[in-house]
């Protein structure tokens, strides 16, 4: 693993039992505070990749490298996937609680965290009584309160209305600049990873495999009018050229 | 309006049926001994409201003293279960014995067992047995009904075993422990008066023993009595514990 990389794929194939091959053979790596998108069809195998590198699956064939110990991964999935039961506050302290930090020092922890994600005065609030935009909101604050090195998220806005996902989106870059952990963000949208990442890699449709790499220039969080610059509509073009071909290429 | 209709109508529909029953007993012309009218059961149960009143306590003390055991005894062994998947296998023919042996079946042995000068233990564990398996399958369900998305999140964050089970499987198994709960009390009660029955020579005096005795004597409208004052205990214990799940529910939904 080169210097600086907190993560790499070396041939990496998933096989899962009656399903065949889901990913790969596939390379990848993941330098220490960069952000990349992961982008392609459903069921290339984006979410298998994200489980690899979270280390909640081992590969079939191939290696799987992390530099991350434990607790210094976070993932945020597709819904927020807070427990009902608890606070907001008590479900961002879960992660810390989990490893051991006592209660009031992770209360204080959690507090801060979701006063970052701009939930102040939410903490005794339950999930349910959180709007979606919210829910995500809360769910970000518990990936973030561990301060860790590697953020996955998989498809974190997908469930959310275009305004709150645009907000979501300037926030979450915002909150990087911070802590500047190394994101990886699965997303089905080019224009979300052009929005998002620094570099954009496209997968062929399932098993997944690299159908393309490009990297998005500009500054990191985006100036107001990212979206409509030249660069950024240039790149969102050529990434979806990318995976016409990606899709069209058979297995 | 929609909810006094929905107060009015049952009882407007109950009352029409008693009607029905006491108009066409006493055109027919029915013995007592028979069939009594509602109208004499009422008087039955007044009259006899104190003695009714001591035996329906005792009999809802049965039954909720064999709930209170069975919870836990149920708790704790749905939690083993709930450990490994060998435990589970090991508990299940046990418990499906449990479930499927009327418990009627079982009052013989419960009686030889507790012996004749303690016929109230006997009673309290057929009701033990009858509330167990709605209880251990209930909290066991639940305990694996943990959302998979936040059991990925447990092991992400490297929860041992312990802190997945009492952090995040006992909080999940609430609603379906209350619903197995729910049909384990009513079932306890059952349990109570099938006891009571089966024990009828000892001195255990509960409702079963009054509906019993009063059968024996052909005071049919006792009998009726105290089945009345049953009945009403087994809706009164329903209410209360609907009252207490909604509760739970909501804290537990936020």
């Amino acid at each position: 693993m080169a210097d600086g990389a907190v993560a790499a794929f070396e041939a990496v194939e998933v096989d899962y039992p009656g399903r065949g091959r889901a990913l790969g053979p596939f390379d990848f790596h993941l330098e220490g505070g960069e952000i990349v998108a992961l982008v392609g069809p459903s069921g290339c195998g984006k979410s298998t990749a994200l489980r690899l590198l979270a280390g909640l699956e081992p590969p079939t064939r191939g290696l799987v490298r992390r530099a991350a110990g434990r607790g210094e991964t976070s993932v945020v999935f597709q819904s927020p996937t807070l427990a009902p039961w608890l606070t907001a506050a008590a479900n961002v302290a879960l992660p810390l609680e989990l490893a051991g930090v006592g209660g009031k020092s992770a209360r204080a922890q959690a507090a801060a965290a979701l006063r970052r994600v701009g939930l102040a005065g939410a903490e005794a609030a339950r999930p349910a009584q959180l709007s979606g935009g919210m829910a995500m909101r809360a769910s970000l604050a518990r990936a973030l309160v561990t301060e860790p090195k590697v953020l996955l998220l998989d498809e974190p806005f997908a469930a959310l209305d275009e305004i709150t996902r645009r907000q979501l989106a300037d926030d979450l870059l915002a909150l990087w600049a911070e802590q500047r952990p190394a994101i990886v963000f699965v997303t089905h949208n080019v224009e979300e990873a052009v929005y998002m990442a620094g570099r954009v890699v496209v997968m062929t449709r399932g098993p997944g495999r690299i159908a393309g790499e490009v990297a998005v220039e500009g500054p990191t969080p985006r100036p107001a009018g990212f979206r409509t610059t030249e660069p950024f509509r240039h790149t969102a073009e050529r990434l979806s050229e990318i995976l016409r071909v990606g899709m069209e290429a058979t297995a | 309006m929609k909810r006094w209709t929905g107060i009015l109508a049952p009882i407007a529909f109950v009352a029409l049926l008693l009607g029905l029953w006491e108009g066409l007993c006493r055109a027919l012309a029915t013995p007592t001994y028979f069939l009594p009218t509602p109208s004499e059961i009422a008087v039955a149960l007044v009259q006899n409201a104190p003695l009714l009143f001591v035996s329906a306590w005792r009999t809802l003390r049965t039954a909720l003293t064999a709930f209170a055991v069975t919870s836990v005894l149920a708790g704790v062994s749905a939690l083993a279960a709930a450990s490994g998947r060998i435990v589970e296998d090991s508990f299940r023919p046990i418990a499906v014995m449990l479930q499927v042996t009327p418990i009627i079946a079982l009052a013989p042995l419960f009686q030889i067992w507790a012996g004749i000068d303690h016929p109230a233990t006997a009673v309290i564990s057929l009701a033990c047995v009858a509330a167990f398996f709605p209880i251990y399958s209930g909290v066991l369900a639940g305990l694996g009904s943990a959302d998979p998305a936040l059991e990925r999140l447990f092991d992400l964050y490297g929860a041992s075993g312990w802190q997945k089970l009492f952090r995040l499987r006992v909080p999940s198994a609430v609603p379906q422990a209350l619903e197995g709960l729910k049909v384990g009390l009513g079932l306890a009660l059952t349990g109570a008066v099938i006891g009571e029955i089966s024990a009828s020579a000892g001195g255990q005096e509960g409702l079963a023993w009054r509906i019993l005795e009063a059968a024996h004597r052909m005071e049919t409208a006792r009998s009726f009595a105290a089945l009345a004052a049953l009945a009403m205990i087994a809706g009164i214990l329903h209410l209360v514990f609907r009252q207490i799940e909604r509760r739970a529910l909501a804290w537990w939904r936020g």
